[in-house]
């Protein structure tokens, strides 16, 4: 039977950084994948941060396919027929050390994937990974789909993303995915000329920006609209949280089509010729929907371990992260009595320290909050432009009358104990 | 039984798109794979070798990173693999191809003699099917185009019995060894790998061959060794969309007597 120290479980961020690391290390390393080269079944919007990034692949954005670097945020805030707008522009962002890139995955991933060969891992693509091998109570290998499928392995990484049937079928996820941690996320990309870009959204060649939407974007429901800048396509999406959609009978791609004619959005996609549909889950179930990230010779890691901060659309970094302390851990005990359980409770530990549980720990509140408060997507964005209309609209009007004027329209949709109650909630989730 | 097999590395043509404005091939970015006709022909070497014995390389003309396709057919099954790779060989045609890939089977026949050699029947990038052709010429290999079935080889006799997939029939044709076959589809299903083999092909790192090699004549080779020139590529006009008559269920005479009219007009009927 072949035979190696270690077997990762996918070939997304979470599992390439792994095998980089270790491979980098001279440990004996096999990355299985289903698809037919990295990224193959990836969507992500998407934008790569460039210092997580690094911590894996020093250097990668001179040589990585990329396609801008992200010099502008903007934020909108949708009605049906108004946009609040709010935006961060840096020409820090537009040069080295650089802040983040939107990127097309399937081809940033192959080029990692190239990248970890290299370093001197196996890199199997086309291949399924269906099972676990045990043997005394701890995973000694998988069972792949091929004929003569079987590989022991000391130790097993699954970084298997967000459709996690290995993690739960090792009982790492009690009770399986739940409606309530999911998102699902729809995404076109769109092609349009490079200076038609640059035009419309305002920016110098080869530049790039990000546009988050919220409210009606998503027609209320908790999630978010995006429109990212790759080179000569857009990427327009919208991931809204599973259990909404259910509840509300929709069908993501109508959210979208609806996000795509919004008045304000119209413009800025008109003449672009779609390319491709995908449809992805993103796991934000955040702190609390966390499996167990450890067992005897068996690490989780990325969306397999729903390691994804979805207030800060962050999902890659986690998984980059993840993967790389999964390896690091591996490491460390691979010298110290082996890959037993208690040695790799280590990894728990390491990512406690890091940023990834920190962050995910302080927003643990956030998706069961914004589940049962639907008013933040539904009534604010609304009270939010009436106010700004109301505002900015010039008719002889003594400013102060318009503010006691908007102050009536906050309070006669929500009452001032509510809104205080709100406010307050809101800062103890997000603060 | 010594089979050779020449592979292409080609651009996912599912995923090339023409710029709208400079109405060229935009090949940035799109990944490549193995020419779809000469996965079938590696296949197709590699079930004779299970038939009758013998052995499969695979060769292909290509930069570095034609290496992937190489790493495919072994783990299709193919026993060795050499990328013939050379600066001096950029821009080469099929004149000049077929030249560098005949070079490399004379060599390997010397080693070995070659009893078959399978190209697919055209590449998917070029579309021009004239590589295989060309290289049974220079070889003086008996050609057969477009197989869409081995029935026999019969090594005494030295001779090849294979089916030719024609237009609306099969041709059933006999040929002297040593052969050249390009290869339809319709010739074999691929096969699901087993994991050894993948892992074999993953961990092997194809032999390379230079133009020093191969004893080419630099002249030959490359762009000088190259009269084809292609002048433009461009995405075929868009076919004018049909007219529809309106009416036809409310008022079926009138519609009628209109589509007479229009036909007249284009004189495709007459009104005599
Ligand atoms: C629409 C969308 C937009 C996003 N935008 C962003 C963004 O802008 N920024 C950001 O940081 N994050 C974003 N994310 C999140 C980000 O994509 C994920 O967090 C990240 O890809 C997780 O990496 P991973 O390696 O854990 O999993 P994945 O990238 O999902 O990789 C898992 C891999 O494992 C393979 N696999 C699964 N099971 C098996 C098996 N049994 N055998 C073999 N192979 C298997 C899969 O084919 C896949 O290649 C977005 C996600 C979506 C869906």
């Amino acid at each position: 039977m072949l035979k190696f120290e270690v077997v990762i479980v996918g070939a997304g961020p979470a599992g390439l950084a792994a095998a980089y690391t270790l491979a980098k290390a001279g440990v004996e390393v096999a990355v299985f994948e289903r698809g037919d080269h990295p990224g193959a079944k990836n969507l992500m919007g998407g934008v790569l941060y460039r210092q997580p990034t690094e911590e894996v692949l020093p250097g990668f954005y001179r040589e990585a396919p990329l396609e801008r670097p992200v010099v502008e945020q903007r934020l909108w805030i949708l009605t049906e027929d108004d946009a609040l707008t709010l935006g961060y522009r840096s020409r820090a962002f537009a040069g080295e050390p650089y802040n983040a890139f939107t990127v097309f995955r399937s081809r940033f991933d192959r080029w990692f994937g190239q990248k970890v060969v290299e370093a001197g891992a196996l890199l199997i693509t086309e291949t399924v990974v269906e099972d676990l091998l045990w043997e005394n109570g701890r995973v000694v290998g998988v069972r792949t789909g091929r004929p003569q499928g079987d590989v022991r392995a000391e130790a097993v990484i699954l970084a298997e993303g967000v459709n996690s049937l290995l993690t739960q079928k090792a009982g790492l996820k009690k009770g399986g995915l739940q409606t309530h941690e999911l998102a699902v996320a729809v995404k076109e990309v769109l092609a349009l000329p490079k200076e038609k870009i640059e035009d419309r959204f305002g920016l110098e060649e080869g530049q790039g920006c990000t546009i988050e939407l919220l409210g009606e974007a998503t027609l209320g429901m908790m999630g978010v609209g995006f429109i990212y800048t790759n080179k000569d396509t857009l990427s327009v999406g919208v991931g809204v949280l599973l259990s909404h959609l259910v509840r509300r009978r929709l069908n993501p791609n109508d959210v979208l089509e609806h996000l795509k004619n919004h008045p304000s959005v119209r413009k800025f996609l008109a003449g672009a010729q779609p390319k491709e549909y995908l449809a992805h889950l993103i796991p934000e179930g955040g702190f609390r929907s966390i499996p167990k990230l450890y067992g005897p010779g068996l690490l989780v890691a990325g969306d397999a371990a729903m390691l994804v901060n979805g207030i800060h659309r962050e999902g890659s970094n986690l998984a980059l992260i993840s993967g790389k302390l999964a390896a690091e851990t591996l490491l460390e005990v691979r010298t110290r009595g082996g890959y037993h359980e208690k040695n790799l409770s280590r990894y728990r530990e390491k990512l406690e320290k890091s940023f990834v549980l920190q962050d995910l720990r302080k927003y643990q509140n956030t998706s069961l909050f914004f589940n049962e408060n639907p008013q933040f997507f539904t009534l604010y964005p609304r009270l939010l432009s009436l106010a700004a209309r109301e505002f900015l609209t010039v008719d002889s009007v003594p400013k102060r009358e318009k503010q006691r004027k908007i102050w009536q329209i906050i309070t006669s949709h929500r009452s001032r104990w509510k809104l205080a109650q709100d406010l307050f909630r809101l800062w103890r989730v997000l603060g | 039984m010594h089979f050779v097999v020449c592979v292409k590395q080609v651009p996912d043509t599912t995923e090339v798109r023409v710029d709208p404005v400079t109405k060229t091939l935009v090949r940035e970015g799109v990944p490549s794979i193995i020419n779809p006709y000469d996965a079938h022909a590696v296949e197709e070497a590699v079930r004779l070798k299970e038939r009758y014995g013998g052995k499969v390389t695979a060769i292909s003309m290509g930069p570095p990173q034609a290496e992937e396709v190489l790493r495919r057919a072994l783990a299709i099954g193919a026993d060795r693999a050499i990328l013939l790779t050379d600066r001096t060989f950029a821009g080469s045609d099929t004149l000049a191809t077929s030249y560098i890939l005949a070079q490399a089977i004379r060599r390997l026949d010397r080693e070995e003699p070659v009893t078959l050699v399978l190209c697919g029947k055209q590449a998917i990038d070029g579309d021009t099917g004239q590589v295989g052709p060309g290289i049974a010429t220079r070889l003086g290999f008996t050609p057969l185009t477009y197989v869409l079935a081995v029935e026999e080889i019969d090594i005494e006799a030295g001779e090849i019995k294979v089916q030719r997939k024609l237009e609306d029939a099969r041709q059933v044709v006999c040929g002297k060894l040593p052969a050249l076959l390009t290869v339809v589809k319709e010739i074999n299903e691929l096969r699901y790998a087993a994991l050894p083999d993948l892992v074999r092909a993953a961990r092997t790192r194809p032999e390379r061959w230079t133009a020093a090699d191969l004893e080419v004549d630099p002249g030959r080779t490359g762009l000088k060794g190259s009269p084809t020139s292609v002048r433009r590529i461009f995405a075929p006009p868009q076919r004018p969309g049909g007219e529809m008559i309106p009416g036809g269920t409310e008022d079926p005479a009138r519609a009628a007597s209109l589509l007479v009219d229009k036909l007249l007009k284009t004189k495709l009927i007459a009104d005599l």
